[in-house]
């Protein structure tokens, strides 16, 4: 039986920056090049990494390129982003990172010790993960391209007994937990961009998740049924992706969100909505309602958890999308960007 | 052209008469104070900033007015007359913020008194 | 006190709004038309509408100074940033605005040298640090923001930074409520006016519109309790049959503006005889550029400006979206050739264009939320 050829349907004349943005950009992308032409006419929803049946044996596999300007900024550097991201599309996806590989793409130009210090980044991180990097390629590019360095992590890992993750497995009335306060990651970047001439004492958030998913799993097993960790787009855009998905609506309390007030400032002074901003140490778990105080007790008593919200709920309505709900009772709905958040003067 | 957001000021800066750090939950940024230069702010003023620029000061009695006509909104006729009684009278300090012939309170409280819903 | 918190405090809130629909004569249907795109923008994020009786319909007015710029203005300026050693400067707000040829944010994609800047201040200091560019800023914004670009032009002759240049687009917002109030089909009943543009014009340039237009106008500021407040206000007057000028934003605006502003903008800028508003068409008086005595700083002094008109899509009816005469669901556009991601019309690329706005925050909501998360009871439903 022949299938018909998967349909193009990426209409863009060229790549744009916010083809990478992770927002709507970012989909049309995978969704209508990348999905069609290399997973097949009918493609199960993306994750954040692929579970594959080895003779019996199911992995979880996954990849992530790291491209951040500047390289060294508060609270880690490019070379630990590769570390934790990887790790955390891993444990998001409900399995353990066992070991990585990384691929290294340099400026010619480069100085050293620059290197040197992001590959120690990357083994101080990987310890800290408790994962090994087991291996790597190197390549060098002229003066003028790679930004310094491209970073590429590709991970390998077991699952986690007890989970079983997917968008198919949500249901309505399961509650929508955050591990931790927003925007920290995307607002210091920004901010050690220096082109903003904004200060505040704030940094990333980079860190692996993996305690954080185990305490869950242990505690509730089953009960989760859906995880993602909120990197470019934030958590308006895993939200979306999930409602999306699943059909469902996703339904989030305002003030139940927590979110430091540097990075409520600075939204502020820019004009940004923080459920938009990067994370890279967070991540959302949707668990089955009657479970839901369990699992957040778990993540609190877990270190790194203390900040852990119960944030919002699944419902049948707005089908498809997410409600941000004031405690006046006002309400919006909070849609995927369609590239980077841009600062706003009007 | 309307984000603008209130900040305090916590640093003048000697080099520059013209400019000052401002503070936004935590966050700060050097503003400019070249459209306030008939009234300077000093150190511990709140100025509503657009474009890092300084529009206006930000007058706490005003708004500390503002926010005590709205915690009386709905409350019995007794409580109404009460407060009438204190005199919240016109802001003073940056220059009137009441028109001729407008009331001093923006929400006429003797309104709500003699047509009681 | 933070001045925000305070203005976004739940109870007070409930509170203003039953005070609303005490106010509301349900045998009336209001139209109060907000008319800068910052309270637009207000209105959806804190979800406002929501709090208000069926019978009070916000109209989303002309406000949005990034809407209302023709797209041969953007064009004009893109092309001076295709000349070599050309820094092309903008806020935010510009650069996924559709030109011709592309948005900034394409030019840049194709190798253009475009800067996001957060203020004037910031590109002038771009010129001082890049010697071997002409850094051009394309200022756009009403009344808030022109001093802002006054002062750094006067700031760029005083200190001799020759590479630098504004190509200047400010328009100003009392032309603009006289051609929605002039406009044939228009209802409004009252204004919920620009706090921003205010703290700069102050008061007085609106009494035109109590005394002659006979429309009540209240100055209101940005978080959900100026707004609604704003309201209330507003059928206060309608009530007692009064048309008045009033400044619900006291805390920040003055009754007389900022003088030292309006002074910068005097020295610097002088009107347009006349200046296209895409969507009203050219209207006089309306628009800044910069004085023969800053010529030097002028981009279209300094460089050949094409000077395209280019006409909109004859099917995109932003015209009317901004007037407030179309909602902007009834566009026929809206949602299937115009939507954030290709915008054909700058109402749908800016955040405060009601396009945007109401595709962002509003469109898919439906009925069935209130079931989900029970209103506070004094809000019935």
């Amino acid at each position: 039986m022949t299938t018909a050829a998967p349909k193009i349907r990426f209409r863009d004349p060229q790549v744009e920056m916010a083809h990478g943005a992770g927002g709507k950009a970012s989909r049309r992308l995978i969704d209508g090049l990348f999905a069609p032409i290399l997973f097949g006419s009918a493609p199960a929803p993306l994750g954040d990494a692929a579970h594959i049946n080895i003779n019996g044996t199911c992995v979880a596999m996954t990849t992530d390129s790291f491209v951040v300007r500047p390289l060294r900024f508060p609270g880690g550097s490019i070379g630990e982003l590769a570390v934790n991201g990887t790790v955390n599309d891993l444990a998001v996806s409900g399995a353990r990172a066992q070991a990585l590989v990384v691929s290294y793409v340099l400026e010619a130009g480069l100085p050293t010790e620059i290197l040197e210090a992001e590959v120690r980044s990357m083994a101080a991180a990987a310890a800290t993960a408790g994962v090994v990097i087991a291996g790597g390629d190197t390549k060098v590019v002229e003066h003028g391209k790679a930004d310094q360095m491209y970073i590429t992590t590709s991970g390998i890992g077991r699952l986690i007994p007890g989970l079983s993750i997917s968008p198919a497995a949500v249901r309505r009335g399961d509650k929508i937990l955050l591990s931790g306060p927003i925007g920290d990651h995307g607002i210091t970047i920004l901010l050690a961009r220096g082109e903003l001439d904004l200060e505040a004492d704030l940094r990333s958030d980079t860190r692996s998740v993996l305690p954080l998913v185990e305490a869950l799993a242990d505690a509730v097993g089953a009960g989760v049924h859906w995880m993602r960790d909120p990197t470019r787009g934030g958590v308006a855009t895993s939200l979306n992706e999930l409602a999306h998905d699943c059909g469902l609506g996703i339904m989030l309390s305002e003030d139940r969100i927590p979110i430091r007030d540097e990075v409520r400032g600075a939204c502020e002074l820019l004009g940004l909505d923080p459920l938009h901003i990067a994370n890279e140490g967070q991540f959302l778990a949707v668990v089955a309602a009657e479970q839901a105080e369990a699992a957040l007790d778990a993540l609190r008593e877990t270190p790194g958890g203390e900040e852990a919200a119960l944030i919002g709920e699944v419902g049948e309505q707005p089908a498809g999308a997410v409600l941000v709900t004031t405690l006046y009772g006002g309400s919006r709905i909070v849609d995927m960007l369609v590239g980077d958040p841009l600062p706003r003067i009007c | 052209m309307c984000l603008a957001i209130p900040g305090k000021i916590v640093e003048l800066l000697p080099e520059d008469r013209s400019l000052a750090v401002v503070e936004v939950l935590g966050v700060r940024r050097k503003v400019d104070l070249g459209l306030l230069q008939e009234e300077p702010p000093v150190t511990g003023d709140w100025v509503l900033i657009h474009v890092g620029f300084a529009m206006s000061k930000i007058g706490e009695e005003d708004a500390l007015q503002q926010l005590r006509m709205l915690t009386e909104l709905g409350e019995s006729d007794a409580a109404v007359e009460e407060v009438r009684g204190y005199g919240l009278g016109d802001s003073e300090g940056q220059g009137s913020r009441a028109g001729p012939g407008e009331e001093n309170t923006p929400c006429d409280l003797s309104t709500n008194f003699a047509n009681p819903n | 006190m933070r001045f925000v918190d305070e203005f976004r405090e739940p109870e007070l809130i409930t509170r203003t709004a039953d005070e609303i629909r005490r106010l509301a004569d349900p045998m009336r249907h209001y139209r109060f038309m907000e008319v800068c795109g910052g309270h637009t923008h207000s209105i959806y994020r804190f979800g406002l509408k929501d709090l208000l009786p069926s019978n009070i319909e916000l109209v989303h007015g002309p406000g949005c100074p990034v809407c209302v710029l023709p797209m041969g203005r953007i064009d004009d300026g893109l092309s001076i940033a295709e000349q070599p050693n050309v820094m092309f400067t903008a806020f935010g707000d510009m650069m996924r605005v559709p030109g011709t040829h592309g948005s900034p944010l394409e030019y840049k994609a194709r190798g253009m040298d475009v800067r996001i800047i957060y203020s004037p201040s910031d590109a002038l200091k771009l010129a001082r640090n890049n010697p071997e560019k002409h850094v051009m800023f394309f200022a756009i914004g009403f009344e808030t923001t022109a001093p802002s670009t006054a002062l750094t032009l006067m700031r760029a002759r005083a200190e001799g930074v020759r590479n630098f240049s504004v190509f200047c687009n400010h328009v100003t917002i009392i032309p603009a409520i006289r051609a929605i109030l002039d406009s044939p089909d228009m209802r409004i009943d009252a204004f919920i006016g620009p706090g921003h543009v205010s703290t700069v014009i102050g008061c007085r340039p609106y009494a035109w519109i109590a005394s002659h237009e006979d429309k009540p106008i209240v100055i209101a500021g940005f978080e959900p309790l100026d707004i609604l407040q704003s309201i209330v206000m507003l059928l206060r007057q309608l009530n007692a049959n009064e048309r008045r000028v009033e400044n619900q934003y006291k805390r920040a605006v003055p009754w007389e503006g900022n003088r030292a502003a309006l002074k910068a903008m005097a020295e610097v800028f002088e009107l347009r005889p006349y200046f296209e508003w895409r969507g009203l068409g050219f209207i006089s008086q309306s628009a800044l550029r910069i004085r023969e005595s800053y010529g030097e700083w002028d981009t279209e002094r300094r460089f050949s400006v094409p000077g395209v008109r280019v006409t909109d899509p004859k099917a995109a009816q932003c015209g009317e979206v901004l007037k407030g005469v179309l909602k902007p669901a009834q566009c026929k556009l809206f949602g299937k050739e115009c939507t954030p991601e290709h915008p054909v019309g700058a109402l749908m690329v800016s955040s405060e264009g009601s396009c945007a706005a109401y595709y962002n925050y509003e469109h898919r909501k439906t009925a069935a939320l209130t079931s989900v998360f029970p209103l506070p009871a004094s809000l019935g439903a």
